[in-house]
């Protein structure tokens, strides 16, 4: 691809990823930065491409430590973010909107804690 | 192998891409968030699959091997950590990351012979190695492995413009040469400007770092999808490295600090006010069954976890804490500082863990005017997020920064280890007036026992 239709992706990038991450309530803001955390671990596929051409075994050694690095990254980064993610989900009070209830939420939270 | 068509290779590519954006996305309400991650991921799943049928590729079984190696390693760590260990293992993760991408500048430097190109290398190795080598030092601050105050000597910042202008030196002699030993010699400058950058960095700024380096490799990758012309690393780092930037910005100006002042000018100014002797100021001490009194019998409580509950352990028993006042009738809320814990949302995620409703996580912005109507503050494990000095005085560290505004509540309790002052090391004012009380020990012990009277009343 030539170098200006990858300046203008890029160039699109930035206003896209500025958009998509301001609307983020500060309450997901460790998730978010797992979240993006994982997603630069896609250097994977990089790496991956490096270590299938490598022909000098110095190459491939050094290619594939970038592919143990990226994946451990993209692996993990995906895998802490969900079981972050995970605690946020499922105590959305049904019963009691945001204004309190004590009496209704008493039992249902109680539930949680066990 | 067959290959398949570029074309589909783009489109799968794009495919990525769009899912990524997806997760992010996701994350503009808790509700959609789980899913949107677990696009994001099928994205990254679907990227990986494609790379293989798309060019030609060689030692198959070797990457393979190399990929099992990395996800056992990582899997099983990112499943067990505790919650208030997130900040050292996202540190980690980037860090590895910002290495892979220098790795694979590295070897992209001999079959390249376009001078743009290399120029792509040179960002992506000098970035790449300072987010390795930034990373590995605010991973040992995190984890305690090292002393979390800032380590400043003489000729420290002569010494960062030495590497820095060294740095830039190699990078155009590699962009002219070619030369891998050059190129070796970068990203070993690389590594040392990385280490020079957090080392000044106080544990309080630590959140700001990990953010800030989460961003630099975003734009390490991002340069080594123009290495590679590959789409989809330029626009998923991209996306990384925008993200990253916004949220920098949002801390320091939650810290109310500028970006460069953290990073150059880290707590230069911590001695004058501040010291981790313990004062022997007299301060009003109270015993759990007096806390329980005060709270069990007020109608509003704002509870201010800080770092202290977090390390404590005690989230759940203030969670426990909350519902028992709440059952009493009594209005509850959480105060999130937004640097509260070591990243920025950290607290939030804590809390989320003890199962705290979070339309009770109220931020900053929000509640700091109902202080006014609160009975009591409850300060768990907090200092510098509730220190008035920030608007007070003028020469202290953490001057400007916004605080919570518990002095506003008719009384004010503070759970406390000691009389040591917070991370920043700077004397509380707060602490020695009329309408403050202070009950030592573990916060998490502290709760129990409040929690214990509380039930008792």
């Amino acid at each position: 691809m030539d170098g200006i239709a990858l300046l203008t992706i890029t160039v699109l990038a930035v206003f896209v990823g500025f958009e998509v991450v301001s609307k983020v309530s500060s309450t997901l803001h460790t998730p978010l930065m797992s979240g993006a955390n994982a997603i630069h671990g896609i250097i994977l596929v990089g790496a991956i491409i490096v270590a299938g051409q490598a022909s000098d075994p110095w190459v491939l050694a050094v290619a594939l430590l970038a592919v143990v690095l990226a994946t451990a990254n993209l692996v993990g980064g995906f895998v802490v973010t969900d079981r972050m993610l995970e605690m946020f989900r499922g105590r959305k009070r049904e019963v009691a909107p945001p204004g309190r209830e004590p009496e209704a939420l008493k039992p249902e939270a109680k539930e949680g804690l066990r | 192998m067959t290959l398949i068509n570029p074309v589909w290779t783009s489109l799968l590519y794009l495919a990525a891409a769009v899912c990524f954006i997806l997760a992010l996305k996701g994350l503009n309400s808790p509700r959609t968030a789980r899913r949107g991650n677990l696009v994001g991921a099928f994205g990254a799943a679907l990227a990986v699959a494609t790379v293989f049928f798309s060019v030609k590729m060689d030692n198959v079984p070797w990457i393979l091997a190399a990929m099992v190696v990395g996800s056992g390693v990582a899997a099983p760590v990112a499943r067990q950590v505790k919650m208030t260990q997130m900040p050292q293992l996202v540190a980690l993760f980037n860090g590895v990351g910002g290495g892979a991408a220098a790795l694979v500048a590295l070897l992209e430097l001999a079959p390249t012979e376009d001078h743009w190109v290399r120029v792509a290398i040179v960002f992506t190795l000098l970035v790449g190695a300072v987010s390795f080598a930034g990373s590995a030092i605010t991973f040992s601050k995190l984890q305690e492995l090292m002393t979390t105050r800032p380590v400043v000597f003489p000729g420290l910042p002569t010494l960062m413009g030495a590497v820095l202008l060294a740095a830039v030196g190699a990078a155009v002699a590699v962009v002219f040469s070619g030369s891998l030993a050059l190129a070796l010699v970068l990203l070993l400058l690389g590594l040392a400007a990385g280490l020079l950058l957090v080392l000044p960095v106080g544990g309080a700024d630590v959140p700001i770092v990990i953010s800030l380096l989460n961003a630099f490799t975003g734009l390490a990758v991002a340069a080594s999808g123009l290495v590679l012309g590959n789409v989809l690393l330029v626009v998923a780092g991209t996306l990384v490295g925008a993200s990253g930037t916004i949220l920098t910005r949002a801390m320091a100006a939650a810290m109310g600090r500028s970006v460069a002042g953290i990073l150059f000018g880290a707590f230069k100014g911590g001695s004058t006010a501040g010291s981790t002797a313990v004062s022997d100021r007299p301060v009003r001490s109270s015993s759990p069954e007096d806390v329980a009194v005060l709270l069990g019998y007020a109608q509003r409580v704002i509870i201010v976890p800080g770092y202290g509950l977090a390390v404590a352990q005690g989230q759940h028993t203030a969670a426990e804490l909350a519902l028992a006042l709440e059952a009493r009738g009594i209005d509850v809320d959480f105060a999130i500082h937004p640097v509260a814990g070591r990243m920025p949302g950290h607290m939030n995620v804590l809390l989320a863990e003890a199962n705290v409703p979070y339309e009770s996580l109220k931020e900053m912005g929000e509640i700091n005017s109902e202080f006014r109507t609160a009975d009591v503050a409850l300060v768990v494990g907090a200092n510098d997020v509730v220190n008035p000095a920030a608007k007070t005085t003028a020469g202290s560290p953490i001057y400007g920064m916004p605080i919570l505004e518990v002095a506003d509540a008719r009384q004010v309790v503070f759970l406390k280890r000691s009389m040591r002052p917070g991370f920043a090391g700077i004397e509380n004012e707060l602490m020695y007036e009329p309408q403050t009380t202070l009950l030592f020990g573990d916060a998490k012990e502290s709760l129990a026992k409040v929690l214990s009277a509380v039930k008792a009343l």
